[in-house]
């Protein structure tokens, strides 16, 4: 049940930005999975890490803490690992702000695996939408991205992998 | 239903922390940037991994022992790791044929894991280690290839680092008394089971690169029962000496 209280938890979560794609927030990336009253009044809020090493998991659940903190409610966050996070949670307003800040976001479903099965994985460019780019690395500048370059305006991006 | 021992845990665990331990070391030493940027990547997912899996193997163990008690204040004989992936980086070939020969273990052996509904909190770990495993054995397979079918001196390299890294590649493989106890439970099948698999998947990678597969019978193993090689105790005297000089150092 969403209570009151549970709905402004919500509503102050919906603020709290990714430390590392700072347009985007935790709830527009679908790392928020649930947030419920418990029976002695506490909020649980259950977050999932986005990559298992990702660095910001930690930032994120301080940053977390300190939106709430002036609210005086009594909240606990859980890290759930189950179900595994997916790229297919990143609703499509938020793939249209990682375009917008010259990040290509994840294309189609992780379904189709095209890069895991070898094959070159057709990824437009955030600047000019040209298809013609080539993969530098498929390590970029955080886990979860690869390095791009495109072709026609020999732009150099980054691409949110699709996991 | 039967829960894993916390011991087998450890052992994934413990791959997965060492291996990051020696790929960090690359860290602003890599051929190219680009090559630095993924060792360290991979290495950042594995540390991830690490410490999920620590810290649910210290759970299970129930003596209160957190990811950072497990990983800081274990000696050597304590760890449960593969030789193999305590081995010295060497050059880059050296670092990507091992990589090559344990990302094709763990892939199978995170997906084995990722189908146990008996163990969900180790098959939820497992479920998100087979997308970035994926992704390194993709990356590791590619530079194997690259070297491999490269030029004559490259070729010869990564021959030599192979002849020098199969004979610890039978240890993956091998089962005792924990990994038989977890299989007759039902909850992960025996290690022995992923090798026909892993052979034919590494001899393919292998035909690609032009690289022959070494003839040996030489086995060096010891690593789950805690017998390493020397190259481990360098190794966490330098992951553990913050810890162990200033204990419970935070920062
Ligand atoms: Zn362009």
């Amino acid at each position: 049940m969403v209570t009151e209280r549970v709905a402004r938890v919500q509503r102050v979560l919906e603020q709290v930005m990714d430390p590392e794609l700072p347009f985007l927030t935790v709830t527009e990336l679908g790392m928020i999975r649930g947030c419920s009253e418990l029976e002695d009044g506490t909020i649980e809020i259950l977050l999932t890490p986005t990559y298992s090493g990702c660095p910001a998991t930690d930032a994120i659940q301080e940053d977390i803490e300190a939106a709430l903190s002036p609210m005086e409610t009594r909240f606990k966050i859980r890290v759930v690992h189950a179900p595994t996070w997916t790229t297919d949670w990143i609703s499509d307003a938020a793939r249209e702000k990682m375009r917008q800040n010259g990040i290509a976001p994840p294309e189609g479903s992780s379904a189709d695996k095209a890069f895991l099965l070898g094959k070159a994985q057709e990824v437009p460019c955030p600047r000019c939408n040209g298809k013609d780019t080539k993969l530098v690395s498929p390590f970029g500048s955080t886990a979860c991205k690869a390095h791009y370059q495109c072709n026609a305006c020999a732009e150099p991006f980054d691409h949110f992998k699709c996991f | 239903m039967a829960k894993l021992g916390h011991e087998w845990i450890l052992r994934l665990g413990d791959d997965a922390l060492v291996l990051a331990q020696r790929l960090s070391e690359w860290c602003s030493h890599g051929p190219a940037l680009e090559e630095d940027i993924a060792l360290s990547n991979i290495a950042l997912d594995l540390l991830g991994q690490a410490r999920a899996l620590l810290t649910l193997a210290g759970e299970r163990e129930g003596q209160g022992r957190d990811e950072d008690a497990l990983a800081y204040f274990r000696t050597d004989r304590e760890f449960s790791n593969a030789l193999l992936v305590e081995v010295p980086n060497g050059h880059f070939g050296d670092t990507i044929v091992r990589q090559m020969l344990f990302d094709q273990f763990a892939l199978l052996r995170y997906e084995a894991l990722a189908g146990q509904s008996a163990e969900p909190e180790v098959a939820a770990i497992a479920a998100k280690a087979v997308k970035e495993v994926r992704y390194h054995a993709a990356h590791s397979a590619q530079w194997v290839v690259r070297l491999g079918d490269g030029t004559d001196e490259s070729h010869n390299k990564v021959q030599e680092s192979l002849n020098v890294l199969w004979p610890y590649t039978q240890e993956l493989f091998e089962d005792d008394a924990v990994s038989q106890a977890c299989a007759a439970a039902g909850v992960l099948p025996l290690n022995a089971s992923y090798h026909a698999r892993w052979k034919e998947q590494v001899l393919a990678i292998l035909e690609e690169a032009t690289l022959n597969c070494p003839e040996t019978s030489a086995l060096l193993t010891g690593g789950r029962e805690g017998k390493h090689t020397e190259h481990l105790s360098y190794l966490l005297a330098e992951m553990q000496v913050l810890q162990r000089t200033y204990p419970g150092a935070k920062w």
